[in-house]
């Protein structure tokens, strides 16, 4: 089976899900679905001895040759990490949900369609070494996980939710794509593993920085990080499998992904550095400083998320300081990214299995609300045993995971104070202040999360349904990654041999050549010198005094957020998106035929007076004028004063005549500018339209009746200078145009050859006829049209309907 | 004569331009009728006013007037006429059904468009 093969398995499986939903109704659809998950995972598990070793993988298959864009999979430490924990969680969350939907009353063709897209999705992203199918599958996951919040698309709460997540994600994405091309650009080629190789290089160009600011937005948007975070707590709204499969496991984490795998590019650069620390401990301390006010199992668990993706954000950030640095300082760093890569393994075992637990709950008791739930201990023991479990992991409490990876970050951040952040002395000291803090407020609201929804009173009268243990096939997941929390704190280091060495190296390809060389355990216990150890202690005190005395010091939330809400922002944006740019184009899109020819005359005003202006075209010269003639002034005239009295009447008599007596003038002009033809059929065209016009005129109505005192002066003065400058140009141009004839007539030909090529006199006629017949078919043809048009239009009826007169009267 | 005749071009396009922004659908129409008048000077003018002869072979004569601008404008002359008949027709088909020929009040609002 071919890599690239393995990446679309899911999607091609995805094909049958709604026939066999269909066919075959008596077996829960999920139990096909497992296969595939669990077929992937052993596949990839092969993989693992020799990525151990050092080697990696490549295959590639061809999508737009002749672009140079190609489905290339590529397997090192960190695409195979991220590669087993999406099909492996994807295992576990595939079996929870079997037990956790029902078939007869859930759309579970649906559900599992998308579940695969999403599956195939994440291992495109994880495995694409173009960048260009990396953007392609990084937006699958977008569309599969709007798909998979909105899943229960008749609730308002699921479709704003998945509609928030999408907005903000495609964002980020797009941003993204943008740094994409820079970098292709710079480096001439989509290639990471080839712009790797070039980093030194890329690094001198201006749009470097550029580059980075955007992949990182994309990241930032994916993995829920501050201020993008948003989305996060309302995706919520999603089934309880697909929050603990997308939304704590695989999709928040292509965000760290992402800065993992363009470490090697953008760690050369300092603002990396500080964007990536910086941003992740802000998300870490907001995250878990807002988590403690949620009163929704799932809220509190998506903020935990949250604040948890930022620790390891931060931590890949000060991993990226070691390409800064020589010496042992190296070492120091990578660590950090080692820590990071640990963590990450971590959070998705406790953190999918807490998800679990929240839902088991909601199904057997009806309610996330945790100030509806209470005294569940002693009803659900097994669920309590496995939540208990995963908080006190999440919590940093020895005997579990959590403990060992948050030593871990602590030490990190106490590394900083060997490398000040380029000069900002105070960074090294406060950062791990922050995550101090950060790490007292984890503390509390695990502790919250657990006791408060499994300890205290039970309050049947508050729940839905009659509290009981859940089925036995919905508790096999969380326990599985429940089993995990607590072997990895025995044997961390068989963890870290096989999945996080390879990683580390594939990030820090320049430190470590091959897993062997990094020389990291994990310890329990660091002894007594151990800074990190106190700090714990402290949070477990303050954490434990701080969670003894929450009602009394949550009143602070009240104070706050309505000021920092970030989601109200989102909601102005949303709002002027919708109404704003409505009511801005309401502005200047009147309806009003006027406005629109006021713009269009404007325009045209404007962009040919600049240009005359720029260019410094206005010629006028007295050359090869033809002689005023005294007639002509007349004629003139009476062309003027025709013209204002249409402007000035009042009848509308007066009016189409004075248009007739300008058409009768303007055929004196074809005579005496030698057109006899133009002259004759003007006479004949002018009659016939005057015609026309008395014709119209005796159905319209009187000229001024309705405009008698509504057409104001401002409206007149308005119009008469758009009308003036119109005017103006065309006499400008005219005259410089005239003046400054580069080229002879091309008549000359005509006049020659007229009688000898067509045999005929009328040089005129024979143009229209023999020399440009074309014209002439096609004019004869306009005619055709009108005419037809014109009966058409006084004959064809439409029958009426009522209500059909929708043009308001006013 | 040209600079007379570009000068009397922008007069008729100055009031052809003032016309059709005008309410009434009449006054439009008169407004574009005096538009094609202009431009069809324009073009005669651009093609020279110094022909001392009609475009018709003639023994003896050899400075005609520039007969190509002629053909386009007597095509012009007939492409506008078919327009300005239809609009009119159009016109005349506007107010019976409408019942109105204020421009301003035939706007699509929100609730009809």
């Amino acid at each position: 089976m071919s890599l690239i093969f393995a990446i679309f398995t899911p999607i091609l499986i995805a094909l049958l899900i709604p026939f066999l939903f269909k066919r075959v109704p008596k077996i829960h659809t999920g139990w096909f679905v497992l296969i595939v998950p669990v077929a992937l995972v052993s596949f990839y598990a092969t993989y693992l001895p020799s990525i151990m070793s050092g080697s990696t993988y490549i295959d590639e298959l061809p999508w737009i040759p002749s672009l140079g864009i190609s489905f290339i999979s590529y397997i090192d430490g960190l695409s195979l990490l991220f590669s087993l924990l999406i099909t492996g969680i994807g295992s576990l969350v595939v079996l929870y949900s079997i037990f956790y939907l029902d078939k007869k009353k859930e759309k579970l063709g649906n559900f599992y369609v998308y579940l695969l897209i999403f599956m195939t999705a994440m291992l495109g992203v994880v495995q694409s070494d173009h960048l260009i199918s990396l953007y392609f599958f990084w937006e699958l996951t977008s569309i599969s996980s709007f798909l998979l919040i909105g899943y229960w698309y008749t609730r308002d709460g699921s479709r704003f939710g998945a509609l928030k997540s999408m907005m903000i994600t495609v964002f980020g994405g797009l941003m993204m794509l943008g740094g994409f091309l820079i970098l292709g650009i710079l480096g001439d080629t989509f290639s990471i593993r080839e712009l790797i190789a070039q980093t030194t290089t890329l690094a001198t160009h201006d749009l470097f920085v550029w580059a980075l600011v955007l992949v990182l937005l994309g990241a930032f948007t994916k993995s829920a990080q501050f201020p993008f975070y948003i989305w996060l707590p309302d995706a919520m709204e999603a089934p309880t499998p697909v929050s603990a499969y997308l939304h704590s496991a695989t999709m928040v984490k292509a965000g760290l992904y992402l800065v993992a795998r363009f470490t090697p590019i953008f760690a050369v650069s300092e603002v990396w550095v500080w964007l990536v620390t910086g941003v992740g401990i802000v998300t870490l301390l907001w995250g878990s400083f807002f988590a403690v006010k949620q009163t929704d199992l799932k809220a509190i668990l998506a903020f935990s998320t949250v604040s948890q993706l930022g620790l390891i954000m931060s931590l890949l950030g000060i991993g990226s300081i070691a390409y800064h640095v020589s010496g042992d300082l190296v070492t120091t760093y990578t660590f950090a990214t080692f820590a990071a890569i640990f963590h990450l393994i971590n959070h998705a075992t406790f953190k999918g299995s807490l998800f679990m637990i929240a839902g088991i709950v909601d199904h057997e008791t009806g309610t996330r609300d945790i100030r509806k739930l209470g005294g569940l201990m002693s009803l659900m023991p097994v669920s309590f045993t496995i939540a208990l479990i995963g908080s006190l992991s999440m919590a940093g409490v020895p005997l579990f995971n959590g403990f060992l990876s948050k030593e871990m970050f602590l030490d990190a951040t106490l590394s900083l104070q060997h490398f000040n952040l380029y000069a900002m002395d105070t960074w090294g000291i406060l950062i791990p202040i922050i995550a101090w803090v950060a790490s007292v407020f984890t503390f509390v609201y695990s502790l919250y999360f657990v006791f408060h929804t499994f300890r205290g009173k039970y309050k049947p009268e508050q729940l839905p349904k009659k509290a009981h243990e859940a089925p036995l096939g919905m508790l096999v997941s969380p326990g599985i990654l429940a089993t995990l929390v607590i072997v990895i704190f025995f044997v961390p280091n068989f963890l870290g041999n096989t999945f996080v060495k390879p990683a580390v190296v594939a990030i820090q390809p320049l430190t470590y050549a091959v897993p062997a060389d990094v020389g990291f355990t994990i310890k329990a216990w660091h002894g007594f010198d151990s800074i990190a150890l106190y700090m714990t202690l402290g949070i477990f005190l303050v954490g434990f005094v701080l969670y003894k005395l929450l009602p009394k010091w949550t009143a602070i939330y009240q104070a706050i957020p309505s000021k920092l809400s970030l989601n109200k922002m989102y909601d102005g944006l949303m709002n002027f998106a919708d109404h704003g740019t409505n009511r801005i184009s309401s502005l200047y899109m009147t309806g009003s035929i006027r406005s629109y020819l006021l713009y269009m005359f404007a325009a045209i005003i404007m962009l040919l007076a600049s240009t005359l202006w720029i260019k410094d075209a206005f010629v006028i010269s007295f050359d090869n004028l033809a002689p005023i003639r005294f007639f002509e002034i007349l004629i003139s005239i009476i062309l003027v004063v025709g013209t204002l009295t249409i402007l000035f009447t009042k009848s509308r008599l007066t009016a189409i005549i004075a248009l007739g007596a300008v058409g009768y003038t303007v055929a004196l002009f074809f005579i005496i500018f030698k057109a006899p033809d133009l002259a004759l059929t003007q006479l004949v065209i002018e009659t016939v339209s005057v015609a026309l016009f008395l014709g119209a005129f005796y159905y319209l109505p009187k000229l001024n009746k309705h405009e008698k005192g509504k057409e104001d002066r401002g409206f007149r003065l308005g119009n008469f200078i758009i009308a003036l400058g119109v005017g103006v140009m065309v006499t400008l141009i005219a005259i410089s145009s005239h003046s400054q004839k580069l080229v002879p007539s091309i008549s000359q030909y005509y006049k020659d050859t007229v009688y000898s090529e067509a045999g005929g006199g009328n040089i005129v006629n024979v143009i229209l006829v023999d020399y440009r017949g074309f014209d002439t078919l096609f004019e004869i043809s306009v005619l055709t049209i009108a005419s037809l048009g014109i009966i058409g239009m006084i004959t064809v009826r439409l029958a009426k309907k009522k209500g059909d007169r929708k043009i308001e009267n006013k | 004569m040209e600079i007379l005749m570009s000068i009397l071009i922008g007069f008729l396009f100055m009031a052809a331009v003032y016309l059709i922004l005008s309410r009434s659908l009449l006054r439009i129409i008169i407004g574009t009728g005096l538009l094609s008048h202009g431009t069809h000077l324009l073009l005669l003018t651009m093609g020279g006013l110094n022909g001392k002869a009609a475009p018709v072979l003639k023994d003896g004569v050899t400075d005609y007037a520039d007969p190509i601008p002629q053909a386009l404008i007597l095509t012009a002359i007939v492409i506008s006429f078919g327009v300005t008949a239809f609009s009119l027709v159009l016109a005349y088909r506007t107010y019976k059904e409408i019942g109105t020929d204020n421009m301003e009040l035939m706007k699509g609002t929100e609730d009809n468009d």
